[in-house]
Formats: C-alpha cells, sequence, structure tokens
C-alpha cells in the first residue's frame, strides 16, 4: 500500500516535471502568430493600465516599447533593409549609428500613437503557411469604432533565441516601414553618403525632441 | 455629366486647376537626380506638392487647427460622422459595382441606421454596433476592374493622386451626395465644412510625418502607392517584384 502509493506519487512528479520540460520548450519554440497575439495583448495591457503613458509621458512609452517590443525586434535587419545597397559599404562604427538614430526616430514618433490605445481588440488572423518556413507574414487587425485597422508584421525564425521568432518589418494600413524608409535613404546616401545620412538622422531627431 | 461644369465657381477652380497643371508641366522638363519608375512626372509632382504645402501651411492648416481648438468636440464628431454618413452612400453604390456584397450590405445598413436613429448621420450609432466601414470610391473600382494605378500624380490642393484616379476623380465628384445639393450657398458652405474636417482629422497624423519623414514628398508617394495598392488587394496583395540587392 505504502509503497504503491510512493510509486504512484514518483510517477506523478515525473510526468508532472516532463509536463514542465514540454512547456519549457514549447514556449521556446512559440508559433509566430501566437507572439504576435502575446506580445499586443501584453502592450495594449500595459497600455490601459499605465495612467502616465496615456498622459502622453514619454519616457514612460519609450520604457515600454525598449523592455517589451525591441527585444522582439531584428532591428539591425531592419535598417540595413532601409538603407539598401550601402549598408554593405559602411563601416561597423557607421552601421552602429544608422541603427542608433533609426530606432531614436521610429520610437519617438510611433510611441505617440500607442499612447491612444483605449478600448480596441486586437485580432490575429490565422496564418498562412507553415510553422516550418523560415520567414512568415501574421495578419492582424485592430478593431473599435468605424474602420479596421490593418497591421501586419513579417518574423523571421531565429531558432533558440528569444521566443523563436523576430519581427523585421510592419505595415500599418498597407503601408511598409522599411519601404517608406527606402526612397528618402537612397536619396540621401546618394546625395551626402552614408555619413549624410546619419547627419540628416540626427539632425531630425534633435529637431524632434525639441518639440517635447 | 452635365452639372459637373454647370456652377459656375466649379468652372472657375477647374480653369484655374488646369492652368496649375500646365505651369507644373513646364516644370517638368527639368530632370531629377534620381528617377523613380513609378513617378516619371516627378519634377512636376514636387513643384504641385509645395505649392500644396504652401497652401496649407498658409491657410489650411491654421484654420482647421482654429476650429479643432475652438469648436465643442461633441459639434466636431457630429459634423466628422455627418461627412462620413454622406461618404458610405457612394462606398454602397462602389462596393456593388465591385460585386462585394457584404461590404455592400454593412454600408447599407450603416447609412440607414445612421440617416434615422443617427439623427441624419450626426450620431454613428452603426459603429457602435460594431457595423464596419468600408469606404470605396470610383477609383478603388476601377483598380478592382484590374485597371493599373499608372503613374502617380499630385493633384492641385488635392494631393497624392495616380492618373487612375484622376480619370475617376469625375465620377467621384458626381457621385458626391453634396454635389447633388441644388442650393449653391448650401453646397458651398457644406463643401468648406467637409474640407475643414477633413484637414482637422489629419492634424495629429500630420505632425507624426512631420517627425518621421527625412523628404516629405517621397514619404507621402511611398506611403500613398503602397496603401493604394494595398486597398485595391484588399489588403493582401502580392509581393511586388524588388530590386536586385547587389
Amino acid at each position: 500500500m505504502k509503497r504503491a502509493f510512493l510509486r504512484n506519487g514518483l510517477i506523478a512528479v515525473l510526468a508532472f516535471a516532463g509536463l514542465g520540460l514540454m512547456a519549457a520548450a514549447h514556449a521556446a519554440d512559440e508559433a509566430p502568430d501566437a507572439l504576435i497575439q502575446r506580445l499586443s495583448a501584453d502592450v495594449m495591457e500595459s497600455i490601459k493600465n499605465d495612467k502616465a503613458i496615456r498622459a502622453g509621458d514619454m519616457a514612460r512609452v519609450v520604457a515600454l516599447v525598449e523592455l517589451r517590443i525591441m527585444p522582439n525586434v531584428n532591428f539591425q535587419r531592419m535598417t540595413a533593409s532601409a538603407v539598401g545597397p550601402a549598408w554593405r559599404q559602411a563601416t561597423p562604427l557607421q552601421q552602429k549609428r544608422l541603427q542608433e538614430e533609426f530606432k531614436t526616430l521610429l520610437v519617438r514618433t510611433y510611441a505617440g500613437a500607442l499612447a491612444q490605445v483605449t478600448d480596441q481588440t486586437i485580432t490575429v488572423r490565422p496564418l498562412r503557411g507553415s510553422q516550418e518556413d523560415k520567414e512568415v507574414l501574421v495578419r492582424t487587425e485592430i478593431k473599435g469604432g468605424g474602420e479596421s485597422i490593418q497591421l501586419d508584421y513579417r518574423l523571421e525564425k531565429t531558432p533558440d533565441q528569444g521566443a523563436g521568432w523576430r519581427i523585421y518589418n510592419l505595415n500599418v494600413l498597407g503601408v511598409w516601414l522599411v519601404e517608406t524608409y527606402r526612397s528618402q535613404f537612397a536619396q540621401e546616401i546618394n546625395a551626402k553618403g552614408v555619413d549624410g545620412l546619419i547627419a540628416s538622422l540626427t539632425e531630425r531627431n534633435k529637431a524632434n525632441s525639441k518639440k517635447g | 455629366m452635365f452639372s459637373f461644369y454647370s456652377s459656375l465657381g466649379w468652372r472657375n477652380s477647374l480653369v484655374k486647376v488646369i492652368a496649375l497643371v500646365v505651369l507644373g508641366l513646364l516644370q517638368a522638363c527639368a530632370a531629377v537626380p534620381y528617377p523613380d519608375k513609378r513617378d516619371p512626372l516627378e519634377s512636376m509632382n514636387r513643384g504641385i506638392f509645395s505649392f500644396n504645402d504652401k497652401v496649407d501651411r498658409a491657410v489650411l492648416k491654421p484654420v482647421a487647427t482654429g476650429y479643432r481648438d475652438i469648436t465643442p468636440q461633441w459639434a466636431q464628431t457630429g459634423v466628422h460622422n455627418f461627412f462620413n454618413n454622406l461618404e458610405d452612400v457612394w462606398s454602397v453604390v462602389n462596393n456593388v459595382l465591385q460585386l462585394r456584397g457584404r461590404e455592400a450590405g454593412d454600408n447599407t445598413g450603416r447609412v440607414l441606421i445612421n440617416s434615422t436613429i443617427g439623427f441624419v448621420g450626426l450620431v454613428d450609432v452603426a459603429s457602435g454596433l460594431r457595423i464596419e466601414r468600408h469606404p470605396a470610391n470610383f477609383g478603388l473600382t476601377l483598380g478592382r476592374w484590374g485597371v493599373g494605378a499608372g503613374p502617380y500624380i499630385v493633384l492641385p490642393l488635392l494631393g497624392p493622386s495616380s492618373l487612375r484616379e484622376l480619370v475617376a476623380l469625375p465620377i467621384d465628384y458626381q457621385g458626391n451626395v453634396l454635389n447633388s445639393v441644388q442650393d449653391v450657398g448650401t453646397r458651398d458652405g457644406l463643401s468648406v465644412l467637409t474640407l475643414i474636417d477633413t484637414r482637422a482629422s489629419y492634424l495629429k497624423a500630420g505632425a507624426v510625418v512631420d517627425g518621421v519623414a527625412l523628404d516629405p514628398y517621397s514619404f507621402f508617394r511611398d506611403a500613398y502607392l503602397q496603401r493604394r495598392r494595398n486597398q485595391v488587394y484588399d489588403g493582401d496583395p502580392p509581393d511586388e517584384e524588388e530590386a536586385p540587392f547587389p
């Protein structure tokens, strides 16, 4: 009796541990649409519960973006793709500066939009293609009165890293972020070189931060 | 089609618009440093873009900002809903032309509900009931029928457009419920109000663009062309042929 109890107990513990391991393995290989769903819900919840953000406290919004969103973004790829062919000729220092300035530009500006979130809901559309793909498109819709807003993400597989997927481009209403910067960046680089682009970005960021 | 040219005011502004386009075309002979194949008229377009920007800074934006700051919020919302409701009527027609049953049904429901229990459209009851808007004009209908966008064109005062949208413009003008208002004073008043309302609704977005764009002309062009293509393909466009990445 006592031995049977011990044995059953042991099996139960092992089974539980096994489940735990499976869960851990599962978490590492989260499906891309599940990741977007979790991330969106998480960010929306944080905004709803944070009066400072809703009041437009820029530092808090930037902190939220850094903490929750950026770890799931391959920002180097995003910058490289916006910069285009010139990226390969840029020195590592130039690449670093480009990433820093581009990030500041995007975070500060789009953070304003995050502060507007109120009672919208996000639905993730069914994923096409398979989880075996190296790159996937996850499509979502923000609903809440009137027209729904399309918000899509392109993700790349990053096995055994973070959540297993990272965002490398996104679109709002069908307008892809990277593509919108390509001609603008190319113009600057053609006219003034990579350093010229870095200078323009830095200048724009300075002007933006003065506006508060 | 006749009433399109019938009012003297419209004819006058049409002449002005054409004069501006011709002026712009003369400038179009100037070469641009880095041509884009979707934008063969870039030089002319840039000229009109900068003209529009000046008009906006001098007149439209200050008026819209004043309107936003002075008018009570409930009145602004009412005005916005009223014009959206008029627009929904034309969207029904276009959704039907595109054989989109659900979208046409949603929009019809919206117009019926908002025009009646929504007090002639002043209250957007339908959105509260989660009936979605599906805006559609004739330019979009042509796109869904397979007509290509053609070159990118910036129109004087009206902004980013394409050859296809320009061709559709007279039809869209006819379809606008506002333009069938008989009393000229009422019609002109409402037209000015809809312009202010539209501009006011873009004040925030405008501030965002001012912050993110290195070259506002390219920013607007690239965003507009992607947005319109996305609409034609119903939010799911096929991948575009990309220039090889050397």
